[in-house]
């Protein structure tokens, strides 16, 4: 039953919102929703693990990390979070989704049909780096950061290509890995595996406003 | 392997590629329709195999790597990661999976053990490794070879979830022992555990073993999956217990279902109404020593 107290808690905090820590979630699912959490803590924002439309009362941003995004997928559309993300999402909410996060963000994919949110005009390579033994990482140049931040790519997707208000802001060759709409932001890769916490950063300032 | 500025194969990538599976569940199928029956109900992943682990008791005989044709033939079916077992100790059974770009390796108790002494040196390879483990020193040494995803042993093939918990307990419980430890006393431990002495004091610092903990052997049930992860598991394998349950599309997606919510009893009972017969059972008493897999592993 601790699952429903600590609800209970949340709930009664989102009532009083100028008050303390800002509150972002993270799509706690399946997947590395742990490792978003601990960074989010330390970054000194209230990290809340959304499992129901309700938890998404009252944050100021989520992220929809890394997993398997057929599962993810399918778990959204039974609990109504598909819905309710894009709800939260066309009022204004800003999300930010990694790797199976970038997969369900995009308005198409290349390969068989799964559920997505829809939340960039983007095309999405699913797996378009290939199998794991192809996952790799590299040093990124990306848009607005001085110094190459270091990607990890596990099955990694990419968007083949992207509609208008979509800004691209990392690449591997011609691939497009990182990319900026008004209050959505993604990542084919895992700053959460990595102690940079850059990313984590840059999207609370330059996406939540935070 | 550092190609054009890309490094593959680190252990980042292998044991991040584990870390993408938690909260989920892999299922063992032995072709492509029950591929895309596990894919449909939900599993992270889907380990292909030639025979479930109930069925290589049944039959008994040297259990061995599946044919690569019929694991092609499921990794054509589906898009989620598919994982295959290679013997213990079997390199080259390996080294034809990697060739094959299966996404995890299984060195396996449940296949027939090619070497009596020595694991596969696992850090070697780009293709990352799962390896099962009875207790934290075992963990810890399959760690020290290269694994990069850890799995409770259980007894496959079974439907009795017992040394599923006995096993989870046995590696929870050294966590939290260690953590109470004083810094003189963890070489002594690592000396009983009879585990690296660099991983013994790292699980120590940070409470948990450093790559993901998912759990094998027994489970038939919704409530199983939810049980194992209360008691500490990062997700779920289930060999036998779907395929060879009365309704398998119901029973795998009522187990995906009670993985996701396992902390949510209503929801638990929810996903194990009316799901037909399970596998059936064995009792740990009525196995001889021989057919006790767990044991096999060093």
């Amino acid at each position: 039953m601790a699952g429903n107290g600590e609800r209970r808690v949340t709930a009664r905090r989102s009532d009083r919102e100028d008050e303390g820590p800002k509150r972002v979630g993270v799509l706690a699912l399946q997947g590395d929703v742990r490792e978003h959490v601990e960074i989010l803590r330390r970054l000194g924002v209230e990290p809340v693990e959304v499992r129901d439309v309700e938890d998404l009362e009252g944050l100021a941003g989520l992220i929809v990390p890394g997993g398997e995004s057929t599962t993810i997928g399918k778990i959204m559309v039974e609990s109504g979070l598909l819905d309710g993300i894009r709800s939260f999402f066309y009022k204004g909410g800003p999300v930010w989704g990694t790797c199976a996060g970038m997969v369900l963000a995009a308005s198409a994919t290349t390969g068989q049909r799964q559920p997505l949110l829809g939340l960039m005009n983007a095309l999405v390579d699913r797996n378009g780096f290939g199998r794991q033994v192809y996952s790799f990482e590299k040093d990124l140049e990306i848009e607005g950061f001085e110094k190459p931040f270091t990607g990890i790519f596990i099955r990694a997707p990419f968007f083949e290509d992207v509609g208008p208000g979509v800004e691209v802001i990392g690449k591997v060759g011609d691939r497009i890995v990182a990319a900026k709409g008004e209050n959505i932001l993604v990542t084919a890769f895992h700053p959460e595996l990595t102690d940079d916490h850059r990313f984590h950063e840059y999207f609370l300032r330059e996406v939540c406003g935070l | 392997m550092v190609d054009n500025g890309q490094s593959t194969g680190t252990f980042r990538v292998k044991s991040g590629m584990a870390q993408m599976l938690k909260g989920g569940v892999i299922m063992d199928v032995v072709d492509a329709e029950q591929a895309k029956i596990a894919e449909e109900a939900g599993a992270v992943a889907v380990m292909a195999l030639e025979r479930v682990p109930a069925d290589i008791r049944a039959q008994g005989g040297v259990a061995r790597m599946s044919d690569p044709e019929m694991i092609q033939g499921i990794q054509e079916a589906v898009s989620i990661p598919v994982m295959a077992k290679a013997r213990i100790g079997h390199f080259v059974e390996a080294q034809v999976l990697e060739a094959l770009e299966v996404d995890y390796i299984d060195e396996s108790e449940v296949l027939t053990p090619a070497d009596e002494a020595h694991h596969i040196d696992k850090a070697v390879f780009e293709v990352p490794f799962v390896c099962g483990a009875t207790n934290l020193g075992e963990a810890l040494r399959r760690i020290g070879e290269g694994a990069a995803m850890i799995r409770s042993k259980g007894e496959a093939g079974t439907g009795n979830v017992v040394e599923a918990v006995r096993h989870m307990r046995a590696i929870v419980g050294g966590i939290r022992r260690l953590g109470v430890l004083d810094h003189e006393e963890l070489m002594t431990e690592a000396k009983n555990l009879q585990a690296p002495y660099e991983l013994v004091r790292w699980v120590a610092e940070n409470g948990r073993l450093p790559v993901v903990l998912f759990t094998a052997g027994g489970i038939a049930t919704p409530a199983d999956a939810a049980l194992m992860m209360q008691l500490g598991a990062d997700g779920v394998f289930v060999g036998s217990g779907i395929f060879k349950s009365g309704d398998p599309v119901s029973r795998a997606v009522a187990i995906v279902k009670a993985t996701t919510n396992f902390k949510d009893p209503k929801a638990v009972a929810e996903a194990s109404r009316g799901l037909g017969e399970a596998m059936v059972g064995r009792e740990m008493g009525d196995l001889s020593e021989g057919e006790k897999l767990a044991a096999r592993g060093w």
